[in-house]
């Protein structure tokens, strides 16, 4: 990892490394794409669902401006105004990196616990962001989609960590 | 299990660097994405052409799998239909019978109309669409309400253009692509109607609530105007919507106002047509008249 760029003897990590992370979590934004047709937010946020058991999963992999541009991405295919999850995913990351130097000891319960708080705080900050300023919408029509988002993660979790062990196989 | 180490300085002044500039661009992009924020604040159509390029890329996406989605409905319905075939068909007739006496009256009354705008030398120039397009898709998970539209600038769609379908309005053209463009529907919050209670003509305004509804409040103060089952229609106030377009239900009455339901279901409808703006915005101001 440390050592000159041009060390014929360093081991390249395969591509997979990092486009496996990269690329699912593009995806899962992708999902706000199915071809419904929704008079309501019932889709859950896949896409930051993915960020979050990443993050959890692997810290290391992730630098702390990573979320910029997936935020981007994920802005730009959800509608939402340009900036709203670059973001608010960032300073999820931000407050993630302090909850690692607090919590040391972890369960897989407190992760999920986590994540559930951190996928509301952003969803009730996307909504709050994305209000238009004579609107009159409600908060509880995040209700459908936080509770499948929340009871859905430890899924999201497992299939993040069969995703992980593929990556890393020699 | 102990979460694993990780942003660990160490003796590595190379790492150390590595770690700070990653915080450095962070912040950089946190502000960068306030600014964005700000932008988007003020002018709702900036980066209309980046926007654009990514729904016309994921209108690639959504169009394939839109058949089928459409064949499952379809499907879903025609064996609902099976169930209640034979009272369902008896209701039917009594219903055919009565619309046809009334699609009689109401040719009776349009014939009527012209001769009485002729008469008062009204004319009226109502838009005729541009084209019709199909409907693919949407944005369920953000917290907007758009729809995708097979149609883009390279057909003449433009944003602000009405979008209604055979059953009523479904909103207005937000931006667009070169190939797909996305309307924003009648329950984004966004989403203001000037509309008209067909029972009473009261005039009204129709906004969007995000979940599906609509909230109707009167433009006059006081009383009960709105009923259980009003149809509201667009008044062509404002010179943005045509008028005469059935645009929502009413569904629930709480004091003076009340909450809809939008009749076009934007899930169901197959296609939909886009038309101009009903009366453009005068381009130059009037000059003064010298002395």
């Amino acid at each position: 990892m440390i050592g000159r760029p041009d060390n014929p003897y360093a081991v390249k990590p395969p591509f997979r490394t990092i486009a496996v992370p990269v690329g699912s979590i593009l995806l899962g934004s992708t999902m706000g794409l199915v071809p419904i047709i929704a008079t309501e937010p019932i889709v859950p946020p896949f896409g930051l669902m993915l960020l979050l058991a990443w993050r959890l999963l692997r810290p290391e992999i992730w630098a702390a401006w990573a979320a910029l541009p997936l935020g981007l991405a994920d802005d730009l295919i959800s509608g939402h105004y340009l900036g709203t999850s670059m973001m608010l995913w960032t300073v999820a990351l931000l407050v993630l990196d302090w909850v690692d130097h607090v919590l040391v000891w972890r369960d897989w319960w407190m992760e999920w616990l986590i994540a559930a708080v951190a996928i509301t705080a952003i969803d009730m900050g996307s909504w709050a962001v994305s209000q238009p300023l004579e609107s009159r919408t409600s908060i509880t029509t995040l209700l459908p989609q936080l509770i499948a988002a929340i009871l859905l993660f430890p899924i999201v979790l497992r299939l993040t960590a069969l995703l992980d062990r593929w990556r890393l196989k020699r | 299990m102990a979460a694993p180490r990780h942003r660990r300085r160490g003796f590595s002044r190379r790492v150390r660097y590595g770690l700070f500039a990653g915080y450095v661009i962070a912040t950089v992009g946190l502000v960068l994405a306030f600014a964005l924020l700000l932008v988007a604040r003020f002018d709702p159509r900036a980066f209309g052409t980046l926007r654009g390029i990514v729904v016309d890329a994921s209108a690639l996406f959504t169009g394939v799998g839109r058949a089928g989605v459409r064949g499952f409905h379809a499907a879903a319905d025609e064996m609902g239909a099976y169930f209640d075939a034979g009272s369902q068909n008896s209701s039917l007739r009594r219903q055919l019978a009565a619309e046809r006496r009334a699609v009689i009256a109401a040719k009776a009354i349009m014939v009527e109309n012209a001769r009485l705008k002729k008469l008062a030398l009204l004319t009226e120039h109502l838009p005729r669409p541009i084209l019709s397009a199909r409907l693919i898709g949407s944005t369920p998970s953000g917290q907007r309400r758009f729809a995708t539209l097979a149609a883009g600038t390279a057909e003449g769609v433009r944003p602000g253009m009405t979008v209604r379908s055979s059953e009523g309005l479904v909103g207005r053209v937000f931006e667009s692509g070169i190939f797909a463009s996305r309307v924003l529907l009648l329950t984004d919050g966004e989403t203001a109607v000037p509309v008209r209670i067909t029972r009473s003509s009261i005039a009204a305004l129709a906004t969007g609530q995000g979940d599906g509804t609509m909230e109707i409040r009167g433009l006059m103060a006081g009383g009960r105007p709105f009923r259980r089952g009003d149809l509201a229609v667009t008044s062509g106030t404002g010179g943005v919507y045509a008028p005469n377009i059935p645009v929502a239900v009413i569904t629930e009455v709480r004091s003076d106002r009340a909450i809809a339901r939008p009749l076009a279901d934007p899930a169901r409808a197959d296609f939909a047509m886009v038309y101009p703006v009903f009366q453009a915005p005068v381009a130059e101001l009037p000059v003064q008249p010298k002395p």
